[in-house]
Parts: structure tokens; sequence; C-alpha cells
């Protein structure tokens, strides 16, 4: 352990966290092909506006670059990844092996998240594997780290990967009682942060924190307010309406809405919405650093990269700490 | 029981191709109380085969019968100059009783009729839902009476996801989120420290994962003498 004076990991956003720093952590959306150009163009943007960012795994099951793949350019480019693993299409084989890889490429920190459910993606047809949830995951990262074996038990002989173990949580899914107690889990199988689904409902989430707080989670385990600027008011009304387990309220849509009133330019229209859109993301963050127990933002900027850099400034959230 | 449905009549009839002499069997057990394999199916099926057939100028000689468990040898033995007598045998039993057919009458080509689809029960008249994914190490006990394998669309053993919405998955909002159930369950039963244990990663070998599966009674098999 010594190799890391005492971090887990050692990864930056590790450092942040443990320097009581409020993190900020931004998302990176690999391409759909196989160009390494677009991941460090998007690392670029991001580097100096993030502490860390999240190399989506084939999110909402469409076919991607992988994340471990996008994550090591990311690594090369000086933007540290959050490399995101889903349950949805490897085994426990395939996913130990690959986070050796993903070690030996220098990621640090890796998300466990069960994935979206493939009929929702570009492979409806595909038989999803689900052999370890994502509560277990986080127990195999762990336990690679901390027990220095194998899922299976096996002790790993050499270099074993030392990574920053994250989860999710959705404050919004059903049941809403549980949720505070399943994000206990998480923090138990051992989870050093969490990040949130997105959250626009902002007295439910203060609901959930007080709860969270109540049980004690928050010194267990990092929790990261997950937040994002919206880009018109279609998308607010989708999220509304289309996605289950978001809460996204009709005040939220509205401000959308009436942005873009009365403008006939279509260029400015949408200029104005998506300026909305980065403020009530502002006025998020700003409300989520007053939260008892919250402490960081993951902003979700989905294909929108260049929103980071303003609403971090916006936020007073720059510079972003170095920790030794 | 067995959920099974019929397969398309297109389907069926290129099974079948030219063969003059059709044997249609359907099966007295699981098929028949979901209306898909029973005799009166057979009965309506072969009447339309026959039908089509002679409408197309290429009359076949279509009989029907249907045995009490097709996945049973002893129900099949009764059929024996039937099968032998027809160029096909469209089985309306389910994956099961297509295989008992095919493997006791080896020289026979035998056909599916029947998209064999789960191991479930009727809900309500005309639905029928998916109950047990046959895992071969129930949990149960620890869920409340309900299956998150075959119940769960991501087979989670910690639930519920964050896609848990209103009672429904996030598949959609036809189908009910089995997580939801498990904790509406253990919370009327006042079980629900179950839920705040983590269940650890399944051991698959019990299911289809460790290859065709098979049990052996030692202290049902007939000794070696009797067998023979
Ligand atoms: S736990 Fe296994 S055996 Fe029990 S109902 Fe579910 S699939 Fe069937
Ligand atoms: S919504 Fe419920 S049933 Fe559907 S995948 Fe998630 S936990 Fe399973």
């Amino acid at each position: 352990m010594s190799e890391n004076n005492g971090f887990k990991s050692g990864s930056n956003l590790e450092k942040v966290l443990r320097a009581g720093h409020f993190a900020v952590t931004a998302e990176l959306g690999p391409p759909k092909n196989a160009d390494a150009e677009t991941i460090r163009k998007k690392a670029a943007i991001l580097k100096g506006y993030a502490d860390a960012a999240n190399i989506t795994d084939n999110q909402t099951a469409i076919v991607r670059m992988s994340s471990i793949g996008a994550g090591a350019l990311a690594v090369q480019a000086g933007l540290e990844p959050v490399v995101q693993m889903t349950c949805r299409d490897r085994n426990r084989l395939a996913m130990q092996s690959d986070l050796l890889g993903a070690y030996a490429l220098g990621v640090r920190n890796v998300l466990c998240l069960s994935g979206d459910h493939q009929t929702f993606g570009n492979h409806p047809q595909a038989k999803n594997v689900h052999d370890i949830d994502s509560m277990q995951l986080v127990q195999m990262v762990v336990g690679l780290r901390d027990k220095n074996s194998f899922q299976c038990g096996e002790e790993i002989k050499g270099v074993n990967p030392r990574f920053f173990v994250g989860a999710v949580e959705n404050p919004f899914g059903d049941p809403f009682d549980f949720r505070p107690y399943r994000l206990g889990k998480k923090a138990k199988a051992g989870a050093d942060f969490v990040q949130t689904q997105l959250i626009y409902n902002v007295p439910r989430f203060r609901e959930f924190m007080r709860r969270v707080v109540d049980l004690g989670v928050h010194e267990q385990v990092k929790i990261l307010a997950g937040v994002g600027p919206l880009k018109t008011a279609g998308a607010a009304k989708y999220m509304r309406d289309q996605v289950a387990g978001m809460d996204v309220p009709d005040e939220v849509v509205n401000r959308m809405e009436a942005a873009g009133k009365g403008i006939e330019d279509k260029k400015e229209k949408a200029a104005a919405a998506r300026e909305e859109g980065i403020k009530v993301c502002v006025e998020l963050i700003e409300q989520m650093r007053e939260i008892p127990g919250v402490a960081g933002v993951h902003i979700m900027a989905i294909e929108w990269e260049e929103a980071i850099p303003i609403i971090t400034e916006r936020a007073g959230l720059l510079p972003r700490p170095v920790v030794a | 029981m067995i959920v099974a449905e019929q397969k398309p009549i297109a389907e069926i009839q290129t099974l079948i191709g030219d063969a003059k002499r059709v044997l249609v069997v359907g099966c007295g057990t699981c098929v028949t109380v979901c209306f898909a394999g029973g005799e009166k199916e057979a009965g309506i099926l072969g009447s339309l085969l026959r039908m089509s057939s002679q409408m197309d100028g290429n009359a076949k000689d279509v009989s029907e019968v249907t045995v009490q468990r097709q996945c049973e040898w002893e129900y099949l033995d009764v059929i024996k100059d039937k099968v032998a007598d027809a160029n096909v045998v469209l089985s309306l039993g389910c994956g099961i009783g297509v295989q008992a057919l095919a493997e006791r009458y080896p020289n026979a080509l035998v056909v599916p009729g029947l998209n064999t689809t789960f191991m479930g029960m009727l809900q309500e008249q005309g639905v029928w839902v998916e109950r047990c994914a046959a895992c071969g190490n129930c949990m149960l006990g620890l869920t409340g009476g309900i299956c998150p394998i075959a119940r769960c669309s991501k087979q989670l053993l910690n639930g519920p996801c964050g896609g848990s919405s209103k009672g429904k998955c996030e598949i959609n909002s036809e189908t009910d989120c089995a997580w939801q159930l498990i904790y509406d369950k253990l919370k009327a039963q006042n079980r629900l420290h179950l839920l705040m244990e983590i269940n650890p990663p399944k051991d698959w070998r019990t299911s289809r994962d460790g290859g065709p599966r098979k049990i052996v009674r030692e202290d049902l098999r007939l000794p070696a003498a009797e067998k023979a």
C-alpha cells in the first residue's frame, strides 16, 4: 500500500474527495466508431474542469467504443477516467480480465452498474448476461484490491488492480423508502463513492439525503449528486414522460419552454434554450452544495462536453484543486 | 406448468413440406391446459392442414391423435403404428414432448408445431406469466416467494435497479418489477431485514450454465439385472 501513500487507489478523484474538496466529475461519451480523435478532443475540453470523467459503457445498450479503450485514451490525454462497467454484457470472467487490463492501462476509477436493458438499444436481439449484479460487482472490484483475490477466492499473484470503486443510485427509483437502504448496501459492499441519477426534483432529493444522513451512510461513502444541463424543452419532456425512474418537475419543463418563446430565429431559439439549461444546472449545483451529505457533483452533459467549462465556471467550482 | 403457443401456420406448413401422410400428435398435459396443443387444438390444426392442402390441389392425409403425456415413453408406445404410417409427425407437445417422440421413434421425422415459451401459470383467463427459470437452487425463501431470476429482467439478486418505477420494470409498463413485489411482500411480512443483507453471486452451475442437467436418484434406480 505504500506506493499509494495510504490511498486505496491513488486516483485524483480519491485524493480530491479525501482532502474534503467538493468534487466534480463529468461524463465523456465514446463514439459509435473507432475514432481515437473524438476521445482526445472531448478530453481536451474536459481537462482541468473536472476531477475525473466517466466513460460510459455501451450506454442505453448502444454499441460504442469500449469504456476501457476510451478510458485508456483519456489517460494518455491527461484526463482521469472513471471507467463504467455494466453487468449486462460480460460475466465475471470477462469483467475481471477487463479490470486487469484497465488497471494495466492506467485506469484507477471504476463505476459499477447493472446497465440499461438491451431492449432499449440497437441490438435488442442480444442475449444479456447478468451473471452478477452491480452490488456483487462492487464487492468483486473491492476484493481484487483489498483481499488481493479474484471473485472465486484465488489469490492474485503479482500486481493486483487497486481501483477507487464507484456505484450508482437512483433516489427517484421506487420503492422510495428502500433507496437510502440500498445506498447503504452499496456502502456495505465497499463502494468508495456513489453517483446519483440526474436530479431535477430537489425537495425529493433533499428528503432522500436526509434519510441517508440519518442512517450515517454519507460517512461510509462519498455521494456525488447527479446534475445535468437540459438542451431543449423536448429533452426535458422526454425525460419527464418517457424515462423510467426519472423525476423532472413541470416547473423545469416550463422554464425550458419559456426560454425560447417569442424568438423567431431557429438558431437563437436553440441557443436561448441551451442557456436556460445551463442556468438551471448551475442553480441545481448551488442547491446541491447546501445539502448535508453531498460530497460533490456528477455533471452529465451528454454529447455536450463544451457545457462543462461554462457550468463549472459559473457555479464557482474552478479552479479544480490539485492534491499531491 | 409448461406454457407454449402454436407456431404460425405458414411455418408449420414449411416444416411439413410435401409429406403426404401427416400425423398430428397432441399432448394431454401442460399444453392442453394452456390451449396450445391438446386434443382440441390438434383437431383444429389437423382440419386446417387438410383443408389447405386440398385447396392447394395436393391433398394430404392428415390424422390426429392425442396422448396423455408426450414426455413419457409408456404413453408413446400406443401410437407406434400410427407413427410408422406417417411421413411426418407434427408434435404439439412442448419441446420435451417433441424430443421424446423423436427419441422413441428414431426413424420417424418429428417436427415441432409449438414454441415452448416458459414455465409459468395462468394469471387470468387468456394471460399466462412466467414464474420459474429452473435455476436449480431455489431462493424463493429469501425473496418472499417471488422469483428474481425468472421475473426480474436483469436477474438481479440485490434489486431493485434504478429503472423501477411505480411498480413496473424499466423494460415496459406492462411488466411488474419483481423487486418492488419482493419489497412489498417482505414489508407486509415484517421481514425487510432480509433485504438488508447482500445476496452473494449465484453459483450458476446448478442452472443451464453447468451444462445439460440430470438427476440420478440411486434410491429409486432399479438393480442392473431388472433393467435389462
Ligand atoms: S429461484 Fe430458481 S428454482 Fe426458484 S423459482 Fe426462481 S428460477 Fe425457479
Ligand atoms: S425494474 Fe425491477 S424487474 Fe426490472 S430490471 Fe429493474 S429490478 Fe428487475
